[in-house]
């Protein structure tokens, strides 16, 4: 979609002067025919920044799982006083602003901030540190969710086997193995897809911090559509690909293992 | 668990850091949307051995990270905020590098007639009496800070104009052209990004010539004493390059579409 149809729209004028609705057509075909370049020439920066991009998001991922899924089970099973309000905080929690967050980020890792002697800002470490604070609430949630479910069937059968805390969150997240792998593969998609963050604690510098999405800012940024939009349908192609390697992997969606 | 993932990615990183001598170089989405920057840094490379890693931001934020102490040096166009970027001890000093200029683009019919203007005060009174739609970068970025002194030049404040008309972004250049032509509206670009732009759609160049528009880059070494861990050696080695006759032909010679863009004017 070309951006003169979301401006043509701010009450401008001159509107016989606007690109016609074909080249607007034009812009998408350009778009799949570079994309298809890209793809068929094996383009090295394109491998390059798309290596990179899954670099990222699946260490953030890794990472945030690692945190939430625990951390959901940990909610769904344990009573305590702030329980609905922990869960109301986690839930807002996952519409946080990525570039609230990458600002914060930002301000923390800047050699003016706390942690400035680490030296982290405007590497791939960075861009990691602050998709794992965006991923992490996302994939807590939707992993609580998830066991909440499974902990009212298991409930009675887990308490007569009188097991500790421990045992009973294990048996849940690995009974509940698949209902959490979508909770990561949610997270996995809003990162592979964020921007907003990551251009700021990473800086988009060439062959160090860019990935795909700063990449294609960078391009609508210059008017290249034709480049921004192929590039967009090689992220797209990306995490379907991701996410069909994962589900044939374990073997989802396969008759008689739901 | 996560100390240890962050470690191994730390030591990953580390690893291809150390390579080669490297800095980071705050500079204005101008000076890289034109393309010099693509001819300079593998010649950079090669005589100096040094990579520089490019951030590519407006001014005002080339600024912050300066003063910060996020990068080792800027290379930024806005005389009067380097100046009080010096006296506020964030840089030793500014070195003049080279100057390129503005112009002013808008749709191809002119409809506020500003081609005829004899100065950019006049074709920019002109918009303004034909109240025609103006977008300006609205982002405290060089190109912003050039386009307001123009305005106060013209006796104007832009911050009392009616936004039916007068529609600050607060983007980039490229992302304001393609707000520009998806509007049909005038701009002031600086001529680099504007001959580089791929979505002029009816825009056209309109005015351009007048001094007022010139536009002059200089670079700013960061405070090695307020900032310690400042890569100082690459960043005064990269000065000294920039002033040298090498830069001079490569910045002399480069051309966009058959057009001279920078004029090297630093004196060594």
């Amino acid at each position: 979609m070309s951006l003169s149809w979301v401006f043509s729209n701010a009450g401008s004028l001159n509107v016989e002067a606007l690109t016609p609705k074909t080249v607007t057509m034009n812009d998408i075909l350009q778009g799949l025919i570079s994309a298809f370049h890209l793809i068929v020439t094996l383009d090295p920066d394109l491998i390059e920044i798309s290596l990179r991009s899954l670099y990222v998001t699946t260490s953030a991922v890794a990472i945030a799982a690692v945190i939430g899924l625990p951390f959901g089970c940990w909610l769904a099973v344990r009573r305590f006083r702030f329980r609905r309000l922990t869960i109301a905080v986690l839930n807002a929690l996952m519409g946080l602003p990525p570039v609230v967050v990458g600002l914060i980020v930002y301000l923390l890792l800047s050699r003016s901030g706390p942690f400035g002697v680490f030296g982290l800002l405007f590497t791939p470490t960075a861009m990691i540190i602050a998709q794992v604070v965006i991923l992490t609430p996302l994939i807590a949630s939707i992993a609580h969710q998830a066991i909440r479910d499974l902990w009212a069937e298991y409930h009675d059968l887990l308490i007569s086997l009188n097991t500790t805390r421990g045992q009973r969150i294990r048996t849940l997240l690995w009974d509940g193995r698949r209902a959490l792998l979508t909770a990561a593969l949610a997270g996995f998609g809003r990162g592979i897809g964020e921007v907003g963050a990551i251009m700021i604690v990473g800086g988009n510098i060439d062959h160090v911090t860019r990935v795909l999405t700063t990449a294609i800012a960078l391009e609508t940024g210059k008017g290249e559509f034709a480049l921004a939009l192929g590039l967009g349908f090689v992220l797209i192609l990306l995490a379907i690909a991701v996410n069909l390697v994962i589900h044939s992997l374990s073997k989802t969606e396969v008759s008689g293992r739901w | 668990m996560k100390i240890a993932l962050m470690a191994a990615v730390l030591s990953a990183c580390m690893g291809v850091a150390c390579a080669a001598d490297e800095m980071k170089l705050a500079v204005t989405t101008s000076f890289h949307n034109s393309g010099l920057s693509d001819v300079l840094l593998p010649e950079i490379k090669k005589d100096l051995g040094l990579e520089v890693q490019l951030l590519v931001v407006g001014t005002g934020q080339a600024l912050r990270l300066g003063a910060a102490g996020d990068v080792d040096a800027i290379l930024v166009h806005s005389k009067q905020a380097e100046l009080d970027f010096v006296t506020q001890g964030n840089a030793p000093h500014r070195t003049e590098i080279m100057y390129n200029d503005f112009v002013l683009v808008g749709p191809s019919d002119d409809p506020a007639a500003v081609a005829n203007a004899k100065h950019i005060v006049e074709a920019l009174t002109a918009i303004k009496t034909a109240s025609h739609p103006f977008v300006s970068r609205g982002d405290e970025s060089g190109t912003h800070k050039k386009e307001r002194a123009l305005w106060h030049a013209a006796n104007e404040d832009p911050t009392t104009f009616p936004s039916d008309w007068y529609m600050a972004v607060g983007a980039g250049m490229g992302a304001s052209l393609n707000a520009a032509s998806g509007m049909s509206a005038y701009i002031l670009s600086d001529r680099a990004s504007w001959l580089k732009f791929g979505n002029k759609g009816d825009l056209a160049l309109l005015f351009a010539g007048d001094e007022a528009l010139f536009n002059q880059y200089a670079y700013l070494p960061i405070n090695a004493q307020t900032h310690p861990h400042v890569n100082d050696k690459a960043a005064h080695a990269l000065e000294n390059w920039l002033i040298s006759d090498r830069a001079k032909d490569l910045i002399n010679g480069y051309r966009l579409n058959g057009e001279v863009l920078f004029i090297f004017n630093a004196k060594p």
